[in-house]
Parts: structure tokens; C-alpha cells; sequence
């Protein structure tokens, strides 16, 4: 139980992060963490105890393994993940070519 | 077996585009404009001919536990044409639009993927499978926003970027707490097993789903990013997002999740009441103020999702109708607005309400649509949104909630109030208003007059017989909810 | 001392002789993606990443010169397309999207699973490419300019 509260802990520190931080890059490390956090949490619940990773080799029982398939859907979050961190970066980059700084209290063109 | 033609087309044109197209943007138009008629035939083909059946299709022929199932009844066979429909037209719309910005290749590139995003996640019957496309399409949807490349489509773009980011972790946490609790990620057998889980944890997956989504859906207590990206958007993806993009996202996927697989739960239903009814009151209240005509259009986005969610929420027959009506016409009517909205900034350079003056004898055929529009969606008669507004407001009172229907009124004699602004001043006024020489061309025209028609033309949906037909399966797929779990379990 | 543009003589030498290691490598992990751990996407993040310590240790105009850009884009969206066309294929042999229809082999062969080493490889190409073509255009970005608005 103590793992998935310190996961949950983690997730909370990244919407922390998002909140409170004024720089963009950090608001963006902090998407980081939260999404982190949630893959953590699904290799978590696939983990059982006294098994073995999940690849198919010669000599290996299939009974044995750990749940491949979040492992497969981490996988994809990551690939995600990278997408979404790289479209920040470049809408954070085009933002300091526009207004020449990273502080989100200065980025405030649009109101209302 | 059409089902997965629907992904396969968008998708094979988006690609085709960049690699073909080049810097030949023509190219890209004819290739972009091929896919989405095909999609419309295919999508009104599947509507008409199947209405009452249940298909699903067994991606790489691995059936229910281990593969990948797409789905189609009528809920989705109703969506696709609402999507197709839609972006068509803002197709057409971009085509003399988008020429007033940079690099267009792209720009179509994008926009199929959008469009195969949606799809998918309409089509889609598996969980995870689902987030992915969600994701695709907000993808298309951050870069199509921030396409103008100027200061605040940035800002815009990069304030969604975050919001959709943390709703996409929320729900893929959401998705880890249901397929550790059911082991599985196909909707329907996650229908089958809910019943034998304990109801924290259920408690738990509707929360974060509700969070996810309702983010997605901008939901009053999350709807800071939307009137930013919708108003900063060019005006077709500004139609695409605000007609079908947060309606797909957040409305459909909820609908599905809450309705099929959870059962609808009376806890989430009072939610989605409650989310409802504050989105209704406050959204239009904070348009009513607005002098901005695209951001006018987006607080009333929030505003009128609140009566689908209203509608929903009631979970009755007639509440049911009157949210899907209400979701098709609010997809109609709203692009419609927002094409305005475009023709407007194309020929005067400005959206400031105040700026603007006797545009009726500059650009009539803008001007007479927005007059159609602004009445549809502030429910007068005989257009298309005073009955789904009239079927909510009858489901709400019928359901002993007549607090909700008094609010349901009440909003939409705002939103009166807030179109007569928009029509006295952007439209009517007595001032003369500053032109730059530009033109609407035919294509915009056809665009807008195609949408003002669809929106008297609807209203006839209400008629019983076409009702029969055309939205009564639709609501049966939503009140027959386990009926979906054992078509596609195949029982 | 060094007008060139990059790091120095010693990194861009060890550069010179890795990169084509780093590809190598690259290769092996998406050829035995069906296998062993890794695949068309851990393999795809390899090659893109020996490109970029081209990027890094040469500067961008180098690397500009020295790649096919437009070629290079080519490659990334006519790999999806392959991807597509390898499901209607199947579509069209087995009557399901993306339907294994080549022969499955034996287990623990270099030839078995079918699709999934074409698919593999497709998906590197596109992996790789659409990484270094992002971290380029990223490093495209000129911070001395831009405009106050």
C-alpha cells in the first residue's frame, strides 16, 4: 500500500509543480512528473512478487512472469510523453522568441 | 467491412500529404478534400443503411481479451457524420482562409490528423487504444492552434498544451486504476466485470475519468484554456475545436464510459448535473461582457456544453434526445458562428464588436448566416436550437428537477441577450465599419450557407417520424446501456 | 584557437569513429526487436541519437551539409505510409487490419513473427527520423532575433 501512496505523492508534487512554478521550463518538468508518476503506477500494479521480467526465452514458464501488457502501455505513454514534451519545448522556445523571457507572470497578452 | 476505413483514410492522407504534397499545397487541398467526402460517403452510407445494428472488428483478427476491437453502433455511425460533416466544411472554409497565413501543407497534414484522431476515438471499443487517439487529435489540435505563429496563439497553445497534458496523465492514471481492478482493457469486458468490483475503487475510476474528460470537455471548474485556444485558433480549427474537438473528447467519451460501461451511476449523473448547470450560468455570463467575437463564441461553447451536460445528466429518455440533439445542432450552429467570425476578421482585420459597424451591405451573406445562427442558438423557433433547448428544459421539469430547467431558461435568454450585443453592434450597427479591400469568395459563402441550411433543416429532426429514423437509435444505445457490453461480447 | 564551429578536435574524432557503431547498434536492437527487448522504438531512439551527437559535436551546419534533410523528411512520412500499406495488405489477405499474413517461422529464429520485423523496421525508420528531425528544428531556433511585440 505504502508504494502506491508514495506514487500518488509523486503525481501530487508534479500538479505542485504546475501550480506554483513561474518558469516554463519548469512547469514542463513538472508534466514530467506527473507522468512519471502515472507510468510508475501501472508498473506497479502489473508487479507481482517473485517473478521474473517478461520476455519469452528458451527455459522460461510463462506462469512465472510479470504482466507484460502495462509494460507495453508504458511504453506508449512514454512515446506520448516525448511527443508532448518536445511540443512544449518548442511552443516554451517560440514564446521566449516572442516575449524574451520564461516567467509566466510576464507571458499575459491574453485576458479576460 | 468499412469499420476501419474510417481511421485508415484520414490517417493515409495525412501522410500522403507530406509526402507528395511538398511545397505544392494544391496537391494537398484535392488529397485533404478526397479523404473527407470519402469519410462523409462512407459515414452517411454506415448511418442510413445500419441504424439499429451493432459491428465490431477484430483489429489483426485477435479476438476479445487479447486484441484491439473497434466498435460501430448507431451512436457512432452518428458521431462520424457529425464529424464528417463538420470538417468538410471548415475544409472548404480553409481553403481561401488559410491562404492568408504561411505553409499550407502542413496545415492539411494536420488537419487530417485531427480529423483520424477523432475518428478513432469514436470508433474505438478499447480503453487504451482510446487515450492514444485522444491523443493524436489534441496533438493536431495544440499545433493547428499556435499555426498562425503570432505572440498569443503561442500563449494560447501552450497554456492548452499544459491543461491537455495534465488531463491526459489524469486519465491515463484513470486507466491504470481500471485495468489493475479488471484486468483488462477492452470497454465491454470491463463492463462485465465492474459489477463484481469494490465500489471505492469505482469511486475512483469515475473521479479520475471525470477529471480527465471533464478537463478535455472544459466543464465549468476546468475551463480556463478554452476560451484562450478557441479565439486564438484560426476560424476554421476554431469551428473544428469548439464544434466537435470538446465534444468527442469530453462529452462522447464520458457518455460512452458512464452510460455502457458504468451503468450511470446516480452519483455521477448528479455531477454531471451540477457541472451542467454551473457551466451553463457562468459561461454565459462571462460572454455577455466579452467584446472579442471569437472569445464570445468560446465562453459560449462552455456555456451551451452545459446543456448537453444537463440533458445527459437527467439520464432520462427524453434527456438523452435532448442532450444528443442539442450536440448535434450545438456542433452546427457554432461553426457556423465561428466561419462568421472568420469572414468578418478576413474583411475587416479586426474582432473587437466595437470596431465593426453596417457590415450587412459589405458582406450580406455573412451577415444574414450569423443572423440565422445567433437565432438557432439562442432557441428561438423555427430554428434547430430552440427544440433541443425545449426537449432539456421539458426532460428536466418531467424529471422533477425544475431547478434545472428554470437555469436551463435562464441561460438561454442571456445568450439571447449576449447574440442581440453581437448582431447590434458587429452586424446592424449605424457606424461605418473599416474594410481592407478584401473579399469573402464563394467557397467561404458555401461553407456558411451549407451550415445555415443544415440549421433550419435539422429542426425537422424533431418531427416524429424522422425522429424514429434518425436520433432514436442513437438515444437507445445510450438507455439500453448493458445491451452495448453483450452485442460486443458477442452474446 | 578553434574558429570552427563545435566542440573540440578530440570529440569531434571519437564522433567520427562511434557514430557509425552507434547506428550499427541501432540496427541490431530493431532487427531483433521480435527477440529480445527493444524493438523499432528503442532502436529508432539509438540511430536518432548517434545523428544527434553528430548535431552536437559538428554544430547544426555541418550536420545540415552533411545529411539529406528533404531525404531524410521523405523518409520518416513514406514509413508510415509503408506501415499503412502493410495493414491493408493484410486487410485484403486475412480480412483484418494489420493481419499477420507472412509465415511465423519457428520460435527463437531471426525469420519468425511474421509482420512484426518489416514493422519493426518501419517503425525505427520512422522513430529515429521524426526524433532527430524534431531536436533539429528545435535546435533551429536563433535566440539573438526575435521580435518585440
Amino acid at each position: 500500500m505504502i508504494v502506491y501512496l508514495l506514487c500518488f505523492i509523486l503525481f501530487l508534487v508534479g500538479i505542485y509543480g504546475i501550480l506554483t512554478k513561474r518558469d516554463l521550463i519548469k512547469i514542463i518538468l513538472s508534466i514530467g512528473i506527473m507522468g512519471y508518476a502515472a507510468n510508475l503506477m501501472l508498473i506497479l500494479f502489473a508487479y507481482r512478487n517473485n517473478s521474473i521480467y517478461p520476455i519469452l526465452s528458451e527455459g522460461k514458464a510463462v506462469s512465472q512472469m510479470v504482466d507484460p501488457l502495462p509494460q507495453a502501455l508504458v511504453l506508449t505513454s512514454i512515446v506520448i510523453e516525448l511527443g508532448t514534451t518536445a511540443m512544449l519545448v518548442a511552443l516554451a522556445l517560440r514564446l521566449y522568441e516572442k516575449y524574451k523571457t520564461f516567467d509566466i507572470t510576464k507571458i499575459r497578452r491574453l485576458k479576460g | 467491412m468499412i469499420i476501419p476505413y474510417f481511421i485508415i483514410i484520414p490517417l493515409l492522407a495525412a501522410f500522403l500529404i507530406t509526402l507528395i504534397a511538398g511545397e505544392k499545397d494544391d496537391w494537398a487541398i484535392i488529397l485533404s478534400i478526397i479523404a473527407v467526402i470519402s469519410l462523409l460517403i462512407l459515414s452517411l452510407f454506415s448511418y442510413i443503411t445500419m441504424h439499429t445494428e451493432t459491428l465490431s472488428y477484430y483489429m489483426s483478427s485477435w479476438k476479445i481479451p487479447v486484441g484491439i476491437v473497434l466498435v460501430q453502433d448507431a451512436l457512432t455511425s452518428f458521431m462520424l457524420v457529425l464529424v464528417s460533416i463538420i470538417s468538410l466544411t471548415s475544409l472548404i472554409f480553409s481553403i481561401s482562409y488559410v491562404r492568408n497565413l504561411s505553409g499550407d501543407w502542413k496545415y492539411y497534414s494536420l488537419f487530417m490528423l485531427l480529423v483520424a484522431g477523432m475518428n478513432g476515438v469514436i470508433i474505438t471499443g478499447d480503453l487504451f487504444n482510446l487515450f492514444v487517439f485522444v491523443e493524436i487529435s489534441i496533438f493536431a489540435a495544440y499545433a493547428l492552434v499556435a499555426y498562425g505563429g503570432k505572440a498569443e496563439e503561442f500563449e494560447a497553445s501552450f497554456k492548452y498544451a499544459v491543461m491537455g497534458s495534465v488531463s491526459s496523465t489524469i486519465v491515463l492514471l484513470g486507466i491504470a486504476v481500471t485495468y489493475s481492478a479488471t484486468s483488462t482493457l477492452t470497454l465491454a469486458k470491463i463492463g462485465e466485470q465492474l459489477p463484481s468490483i469494490n465500489s471505492s475503487i469505482k469511486l475512483w475510476i469515475g473521479g479520475l475519468f471525470v477529471a480527465g474528460f471533464g478537463l478535455k470537455a472544459a466543464a465549468m471548474p476546468f475551463h480556463a484554456w478554452l476560451p484562450d485556444a478557441h479565439s486564438s485558433a484560426p476560424a476554421p480549427i476554431s469551428a473544428m475545436l469548439s464544434g466537435i474537438l470538446i465534444k468527442i473528447l469530453g462529452m462522447y467519451v464520458l457518455v460512452r464510459i458512464f452510460f455502457n460501461i458504468f451503468d450511470a451511476p446516480q452519483f455521477f449523473l448528479n455531477i454531471f448535473l451540477i457541472i451542467g448547470s454551473i457551466s451553463m450560468i457562468a459561461g454565459v455570463f462571462l460572454a455577455v461582457g466579452q467584446w472579442d467575437f471569437k472569445r464570445l463564441l468560446a465562453y459560449h461553447s462552455i456555456s451551451q456544453m452545459g446543456y448537453i451536460f444537463l440533458g445527459f445528466g437527467l439520464s432520462t429518455t427524453l434527456g438523452i434526445l435532448g442532450g444528443v440533439f442539442h450536440l448535434l445542432n450545438h456542433a452546427l450552429f457554432k461553426s457556423l458562428l465561428f466561419y462568421n467570425a472568420g469572414a468578418v476578421e478576413t474583411v475587416t482585420g479586426t474582432r473587437d464588436l466595437r470596431k465593426l459597424g453596417n457590415l450587412t451591405r459589405i458582406i450580406p451573406t455573412t451577415s444574414n448566416t450569423s443572423m440565422i445562427a445567433s437565432l438557432a442558438i439562442s432557441g428561438i423557433p423555427p430554428f434547430n436550437g430552440f427544440f433541443s433547448k425545449l426537449i432539456i428544459i421539458i426532460a428536466a421539469i418531467e424529471a422533477n428537477q425544475p431547478v434545472y430547467a428554470l437555469i436551463a431558461v435562464i441561460g438561454s435568454i442571456l445568450t439571447l441577450a449576449s447574440f442581440m450585443k453581437v448582431q447590434r453592434y458587429g452586424f446592424r450597427s449605424e457606424k461605418k465599419a473599416d474594410v481592407n479591400g478584401k473579399s469573402i469568395d464563394w467557397k467561404m459563402n458555401f461553407a456558411m450557407i451549407t451550415l445555415a441550411v443544415l440549421c433550419v433543416a435539422t429542426s425537422l429532426m424533431i418531427i416524429p417520424g424522422i425522429r424514429e429514423i434518425a436520433l432514436d437509435p442513437v438515444v437507445d444505445v445510450l438507455q439500453n446501456r448493458t445491451l452495448y457490453i453483450q452485442l460486443v461480447m458477442g452474446k | 584557437m578553434n574558429k570552427e564551429p563545435g566542440m573540440t578536435l578530440i570529440v569531434k574524432t571519437v564522433t567520427r569513429i562511434s557514430v557509425w557503431l552507434i547506428i550499427l547498434y541501432g540496427f541490431y536492437i530493431i532487427f531483433h526487436g521480435h527477440l529480445t527487448p527493444g524493438g523499432g522504438f528503442g532502436g529508432g531512439v539509438i540511430i536518432a541519437l548517434a545523428l544527434l551527437n553528430v548535431l552536437l559535436a559538428y554544430g547544426k551546419d555541418f550536420t545540415r551539409k552533411w545529411l539529406n534533410i528533404k531525404l531524410l523528411e521523405n523518409f520518416e512520412s513514406s514509413s508510415i505510409t509503408l506501415f499503412l500499406i502493410v495493414g491493408i495488405i493484410g486487410m485484403a489477405v486475412g480480412g483484418s487490419f494489420l493481419f499477420n499474413f507472412i509465415d511465423k517461422g519457428t520460435l527463437f529464429n531471426m525469420l519468425s513473427s511474421g509482420t512484426i520485423l518489416p514493422l519493426n523496421i518501419i517503425i525505427g525508420i520512422k522513430v529515429a527520423m521524426s526524433l532527430f528531425l524534431v531536436v533539429l528544428a528545435l535546435a533551429a531556433y536563433n535566440f539573438d532575433k526575435g521580435d518585440e511585440q
